[in-house]
This record gives C-alpha cells, sequence and structure tokens, in this order.
C-alpha cells in the first residue's frame, strides 16, 4: 500500500514554475531517495509534503488522506517527521530538551496540567525524558544531552535533528541531505542508522542526496528531479545507468 | 505580620520592597511573551494599567471585595491581550513592537478620556489594600508556577517557538495558537501587577503607564537576561534599585541610569543571566578540579 502520492503536483512562485505536474508513489517501509541537480525543486517537494507551500495544482495524499492545506503542525501530528538542509535547531536549548520538543505533537499536558504539575503531566514528562534518553542512545549523543545545540559539531547537529523527528513517532521521515558535511566515516555511521531505524521503528524514508554512494547504497527506489520535471525513476541500478540522468546530473566519467 | 514587618523595617525600604514585588510579577509576564516566546513586546503598561483601572473602579464603586477585583482586573488584562493577540501575532519583530506601542498608546489615550477613570485626573482614594505580605505570596506564586511552566511541555514550546518558528511547526506546534497563549498569560499578570499597583498607590493616572514604562519592563527582562527567571528576578532587582542607589547623584540620576544599562549590554550582551544554567556552572567546577589534580 502507498504511503505518499502525489499526483500532478505543480508549485508556481510567481511566474517561476519550482515544479512541474510531478508524480510519485512512496510505498510503505521504503527508502525512496531523490536527487537531481541544485534548483531542480528537491527541497521544494519536500516542503509541500510538510505543509509549509500549497501547491498550485496536483494532489498530496498521505494514507489515502488528502493533506494538500494541512498546516504543517498538522502533518507533523498526522505522523510525517522532517529534516531540515539547514540545520534547524533550538539553539539555546540543551540537547535533551531539544528531542523533549519534537513529542510536541505527540503529548497532551497543557498549560495548567505543566503549572500545578498534575498527576497526568507528571507522568508524561517522565516518560518523555526516558523516551528521548533512548532517542539520543541511538543517534549517539547521550553523553551531550545537557549541551547547547548550538555546541555540537555538525554532524553531532544533523543526527539530533534526526533524533528529533523520531521523537514525533513518525510512520514517514523526511531527510533533507543527511549526510551534507559529514566525512566518510561519518557517513557510513549514517548509513547504518538510516537502516536501523527503518526496521527498528517501521518507517518509511524519503530522502534528499547529493552524496551519490550513499543514495545508491541504500535507496530502494530513486526518483530524479531536473528543472522541477521529474525525469527517471526507477531502483538504483536502471537510474545509475539511464542515459538522460547521467547527462544532465551524474556526469560522464571520462 | 504586616504590622510587625513595619516595626523592624524602616517604611521607605518597605515600600521599596513592594514596587520590587509588583515589579516582578509584571517583568514574569513580559518575560513569558518577549524573553521566552520571543515576540518583542513594548506595549506591557498597556496591560497594566487595564488591571490597574479595571480593578480600582470595581472596588471603590461598585464595593467589590479587594482579591475579586484583582482578579477580575488581570482576566480583563488576559482578554485584552487574547484579542490583540489574535491579528498582532501574525506579524514579527519590529512590526509587532509598533503594534504594541500604538495599543498601549490607545489604551492610554482611551483611559485620559475616560469619565468614570476620572479622565486626566486619575483615580484617588483606591483602598489600599495590597500589602508587603500579599505581594509576596503572590510573586512566590507566580515564580513557581511561571519555573515549572517553564521545564515542561508548554514552556518548552514556548522556547521553541522563540530559537526556531518553522522547526517548531515540524515538531507539531500550533505556533500561532502559542504565541497568542503566551501573549494571554504574559497580560494576565500584566493585569494583575496593576490591579496590586493601582491598590497600593492609592492613586493612579494615565500617565502612569505612558510608553516610559513599557520601556522600563522591556529593559528589566533583557538586562537579566531574555527567557531566564533568576534573570528576571535579578534584573527587575537592580532596575528598582538603581534609581533609588543614584540619588546621592541627584539630577544625574537618568544619566547614570541609561549609562549602566549601555555598560550592562555591552558586557553582558544576552543579560546577566541570559546564557547561564546551573549545569554550566558545575561543568565548569568539574574542570577545574581536573587541573588541579594534573598539577
Amino acid at each position: 500500500m502507498p504511503i505518499l502520492e502525489l499526483k500532478d503536483v505543480t508549485q508556481e512562485f510567481g511566474g517561476l514554475r519550482a515544479l512541474n505536474a510531478v508524480n510519485l508513489t512512496v510505498e510503505e517501509k521504503q527508502i525512496f531517495g531523490i536527487i537531481g541537480p541544485n534548483g531542480a525543486g528537491k527541497t521544494t517537494l519536500f516542503n509541500i509534503i510538510t505543509g509549509i507551500y500549497v501547491p498550485t495544482q496536483g494532489e498530496l495524499l498521505f494514507k489515502n488522506e488528502i493533506i494538500n492545506k494541512t498546516p504543517p503542525y498538522t502533518v507533523a501530528r498526522m505522523g510525517i517527521a522532517r529534516t531540515f538542509q539547514n540545520i534547524r535547531l533550538f539553539n539555546k536549548l540543551s540537547v535533551l530538551d531539544n528531542v523533549k520538543v519534537g513529542s510536541h505533537g505527540v503529548t497532551r499536558a497543557g498549560v495548567f496540567g505543566n503549572m500545578l504539575g498534575l498527576p497526568a503531566s507528571r507522568r508524561e514528562e517522565k516518560e518523555l525524558t526516558e523516551k528521548a534518553q533512548l532517542l539520543l542512545h541511538l543517534v549517539g549523543l547521550y553523553e551531550k544531552r545537557w549541551e547547547y545545540a548550538d555546541s555540537l559539531a555538525y554532524g553531532e547537529q544533523r543526527r539530533l535533528e534526526i533524533a528529533r523527528a523520531l521523537a514525533l513517532n513518525p510512520t514517514l521521515l523526511l531527510l533533507d541531505e543527511p549526510a551534507a558535511g559529514m566525512n566518510s566515516s561519518e557517513k557510513v555511521d549514517l548509513m547504518e542508522l538510516i537502516h536501523k531505524i527503518r526496521d527498528d521503528k517501521n518507517l518509511t524514508i524519503l530522502l534528499v542526496e547529493h552524496d551519490m554512494n550513499l543514495v545508491m547504497n541504500i535507496c530502494e527506489q530513486i526518483a530524479v528531479l531536473e528543472y522541477g520535471k521529474k525525469i527517471a525513476e526507477g531502483p538504483p541500478e536502471i537510474v545509475k545507468n539511464n542515459k538522460k540522468v547521467i547527462r544532465s546530473y551524474l556526469g560522464v566519467e571520462a | 505580620m504586616d504590622s510587625f514587618l513595619a516595626q523592624y523595617i524602616d517604611p521607605y525600604y518597605l515600600r521599596i520592597l513592594v514596587l520590587i514585588g509588583i515589579n516582578l510579577i509584571l517583568a514574569l509576564g513580559l518575560n513569558i511573551i518577549t524573553g521566552v516566546t520571543g515576540q518583542l513586546s513594548m506595549g506591557h503598561a498597556g496591560f497594566m494599567s487595564i488591571g490597574a483601572y479595571t480593578s480600582a473602579i470595581l472596588s471603590m464603586q461598585f464595593g467589590y471585595p479587594y482579591f475579586l477585583s484583582l482578579l477580575a482586573g488581570a482576566l480583563m488584562a488576559a482578554l485584552f491581550g487574547f484579542l490583540i493577540g489574535i491579528p498582532t501575532l501574525r506579524l514579527e519583530g519590529d512590526y509587532l513592537a509598533m503594534v504594541t506601542i500604538g495599543f498601549a498608546e490607545i489604551i492610554k489615550v482611551f483611559f485620559l478620556n475616560f469619565e468614570p477613570g476620572g479622565k486626566a485626573v486619575g483615580l484617588s482614594g483606591i483602598p489600599q489594600n495590597t500589602t508587603f505580605v500579599i505581594v509576596w505570596v503572590i510573586v512566590l506564586i507566580v515564580i513557581i508556577l511561571n519555573a515549572r511552566l517553564l521545564r515542561t511541555r508548554m514552556g518548552r514550546a514556548f522556547y521553541a517557538i522563540r530559537e526556531n518558528e518553522i522547526a517548531a511547526e515540524s515538531c507539531g506546534i500550533n505556533t500561532t495558537r502559542l504565541k497568542v497563549l503566551a501573549f494571554t498569560i504574559g497580560s494576565f499578570l500584566g493585569g494583575l501587577g496593576g490591579g496590586l499597583y493601582a491598590h497600593y498607590m492609592y492613586f493612579i493616572r494615565p500617565q502612569d503607564f505612558a510608553f516610559m514604562k513599557s520601556i522600563e519592563l522591556l529593559n528589566m527582562v533583557v538586562l537579566g537576561g531574555m527567557g531566564s527567571i533568576p534573570g528576571t528576578i535579578l534584573g527587575t532587582t537592580i532596575l528598582t534599585l538603581a534609581p533609588e542607589m543614584l540619588r546621592v547623584v541627584a539630577e544625574y540620576r537618568l544619566l547614570f541610569y541609561g549609562a549602566l544599562l549601555v555598560i550592562l549590554m555591552i558586557f553582558r550582551p544576552n543579560g546577566l543571566l541570559g546564557d547561564i544554567r546551573i549545569y554550566d556552572i558545575k561543568k565548569r567546577f568539574r574542570k577545574k578540579e581536573v587541573e588541579t589534580c594534573r598539577s
């Protein structure tokens, strides 16, 4: 069963057509990659899926529900979590608090419960702390849980964003260039992490990435965008050898 | 209790302590809006005046009991905070600041022409029910509730909005709703402080709640450290005491006050306690221990 479907999605900014009638079907538990040259519309696609933009035309379905005009916080609560290309952490909050905020959409306590320390609010807070600590163990940041988020190294910040996204108990996880700025050993760890969270948490993962090694290694299905159009789609071996893709993005070997 | 204190403490100092308490309630309210949630509000005195006039009129002309009129004043301010918050919190930074200044001016002009509020002459003969003990009991309650709020789910969401609104939305936070909520809580405390002030001063007039009062409150939050409760307490204490301490330099008082602010902002741009946590202090001590072991 497809978890996410895009039907003829078009996005225009003034006269600029950032996405042109894109069709995409992501199956449950798939690791789906989106690649393409700069300005091809990859991040725009993520912003449409997460509700930041409302597509000009077309239909967006998540678990067979239309989410075209759903605001970002509702999309998040439905189970779509994301990370950002330009890291967006809560800099002056501790690493632990960053992950805890990530659970906001799936927790209930209100202002009065929090202020008065009602039993339900306390219980929830305790569960939240335990869950956040588990997630920090998973991404290897537990030791740094009291540091400010902006004091972490670049690669650590990317992993913290993943932990924060996982705190939402998502069924679909969008990763926007998760390997950017990482060295090769960090990239290997990242690949392991992505596999692990997919298997442990029954996740579907949609990722945008420029590192071809990583994409070809972990993605089961790949779509290629160029100037807002999808020019190819298929498993890595097929996409890798597609003439159009080689010409516009991968480049010919000398 | 109050008469007991009056025997041992000079009335002048007692009065300053009461004013610190009232300013604390006001500043902690503004801290939730500006310090924690990051919404620059420059019209907090407007909410203060709504609370002050509402409670004063209720207890003078309608004979409401003291605590009931205080509560009514705070709720009235909260209602206005809520109503103003809905359209304005879509604005950001400078624009929001302009709107809040405008709002506070409108409120001031309204009370300047408000018959039951005595127009420009103001209201006098307000029952002096506010005492040292009442103010500080309320301050303690406000601090405890505030601290609990800020370290749990909703408080963290307020901080998240200040730090990065887009990321906050992606975590399932309804940022518009929470900004209005923060504004409402903040203006409730503004109204509460206003009510206490009115019932302490005996006499209020619209000019008491002018633009400079809003700026003074904003200074307290910024000086202490945005979003930090200990910081706000420290900032409020310093800035309430400063004009009193500076009485020695007489007419140059305001000059020194201004210079003090400038110097503090140069040396601690994040406020006195803005980026200091107990954890960091502990960590510094731990590192020192290791170094001494080595040497």
